[in-house]
């Protein structure tokens, strides 16, 4: 179509460019966009504002950071650095630009690596890998302490340390392998399995602070599933406080540090170990008097026991029995002496009452026929001539009946 | 009564077994009823055991080991 010479004017610069930016505003796409490239034409004034251009081999785009986002930045950006950007399109009327308002920065490739790890997450943690009950149980008092980390970093230096000060006691066993690099998850995984077939206590899986590529191999399957099937729990130190790898997760336990790790793996101390022994200590005399004392105590009862049943003891009362015997016999015998004598003066006063010479001295005779000295009581009894026997009070005479 | 290991010397004894042994005893002098003179000689076990563990944790020293394939060797630490 031909514009027409003398057409009427539409638009002013303004409203032309305010149209343009509600245009590229309203599409949902733009204002929610990753987009990698190369920084150039840096430029940090006085604001705190971030400026730069993002470039490719083909396109540039004009970027800014405001201070607020700028301020979070963890990554120094400098120019010729490859990242990737977060942000929305927006345009910039009085410059008659569009440009990239950033509100995230970071290095290349990183988000592909984020991108695996939340796959590989997903996966591990449908498989159960990471389920609290498989947690296991961090002993105390650790005699063999395994760790997995390299022999010549920071990390092995911190451990050592810290357990040299908390439970020198302990024995340590290093299987050192790489932490960082394509050898590193083959050389872990053979160092956790390695140390399994010693069963220490407890296996340190650790590394020192880096970045996310340096802590990568934390977050290879191999050594992941090495983690989770180890037979000795495992505590995880990677990184620093804020970094979590999926070592983290399989682990038993997960310690923000190395220096942590090996805290967490001695959480009984030679201080609390001296503390116990005294206790023992102290049990042990405690449990002794008291035993001494029991001893003592049954000691003094069995003396008394002897006092009672002692001989003297026993000869007194024996003595004293015989006596009282002594005594009730002494009275028996007197009361019956006493019941006898009674008998014999009743007897003795009825034998008085029966004497036949007290009725000769009324008068009365006894008579006997001298013949056969038979008594004569009856007059049938004799007859004239008969020799008779006649005994009075004072003494006796013949007669002869008429 | 604790019986198992009390023929061995308690210098012989590591940490753990002169503890454990110590721990059994202890027990056994507060619960059980035995003999004043058998008492006495496990209070007496247990005395040693007390020194023998008191002794171990005073000189202490961290052992570090080096797993390198199947052997363990002694691990140089650098300064």
């Amino acid at each position: 179509m031909q514009p027409s010479l003398f057409a009427s004017v539409q638009w002013t610069v303004s409203a032309l460019t305010k149209y343009i930016r509600d245009l590229l505003e309203v599409d949902v796409t733009l204002q929610d966009v990753w987009v990698q490239g190369e920084i150039s034409n840096l430029s940090r004034p006085a604001s705190g504002h971030i400026y730069f251009t993002l470039k490719d081999a083909g396109a540039s785009l004009r970027c800014v950071m405001w201070r607020t986002d700028a301020a979070r930045l963890k990554l120094p950006l400098q120019d010729g650095m490859a990242i990737e950007i977060h942000g929305k399109i927006g345009v910039y009327e009085v410059g008659g630009q569009y440009q990239l308002y950033a509100d995230q920065i970071r290095p290349v490739g990183e988000g592909t690596l984020y991108q695996e790890f939340l796959r590989l997450k997903a996966m591990l943690e449908a498989e159960g890998l990471f389920d609290t009950e498989r947690k296991r149980e961090i002993p105390a008092f650790p005699k063999r302490i395994g760790i997995v980390t390299s022999s010549t970093g920071a990390a092995l230096r911190d451990i050592l340390t810290a357990i040299r000060r908390r439970l020198p006691l302990a024995e340590v066993i290093l299987a050192p392998s790489p932490v960082q690099g394509e050898d590193a998850p083959p050389k872990l995984v053979e160092a956790i399995e390695s140390l399994n077939q010693l069963k220490p206590d407890v296996i340190l899986l650790a590394r020192g602070g880096g970045s996310i590529e340096d802590l990568w191999a934390f977050n290879d399957e191999r050594v992941v599933r090495a983690v989770a099937s180890s037979e000795v729990p495992i505590i995880c130190g990677v990184g620093h406080e804020t970094d979590f790898t999926l070592c983290d997760f399989a682990a038993d336990l997960r310690a923000p540090t190395p220096t942590a790790a090996a805290e967490l793996a001695t959480q009984t101390t030679m201080t609390e170990l001296q503390g116990n022994l005294k206790t023992f200590d102290l049990q042990l005399t405690t449990s002794m008097q008291d035993i001494l004392e029991e001893h003592s105590s049954a000691l003094a009862s069995l003396h008394d026991g002897l006092r009672f049943f002692s001989p003297s003891r026993r000869i007194q009362s024996e003595r004293q029995r015989l006596d009282d015997v002594a005594h009730r016999f002494a009275v028996a015998q007197a009361h019956r002496l006493a019941l006898e004598a009674n008998q014999i003066e009743g007897f003795r006063k009825r034998l008085e009452a029966l004497n036949p010479l007290q009725v000769l001295e009324r008068g009365y005779a006894i008579v006997t026929r001298q013949a056969d000295e038979k008594l004569i009581s009856k007059i049938k009894q004799v007859k004239s001539k008969d020799e008779i026997h006649v005994r009075v009070s004072d003494g006796d005479f013949n007669a002869t009946v008429k | 009564m604790p019986k198992s290991s009390s023929a061995k010397s308690v210098e012989s004894l590591s940490y753990e077994q002169a503890l454990k042994e110590l721990e059994s005893i202890v027990a056994a002098l507060e619960n059980e009823q035995r003999s004043l003179d058998e008492s006495m000689a496990l209070y007496e076990r247990g005395q040693a055991l007390v020194k023998r563990c008191a002794k171990i944790l005073d000189k202490a020293e961290l052992k570090v080991k080096q797993l390198s394939g199947e052997t363990l060797t002694d691990f140089e630490e650098a300064e």
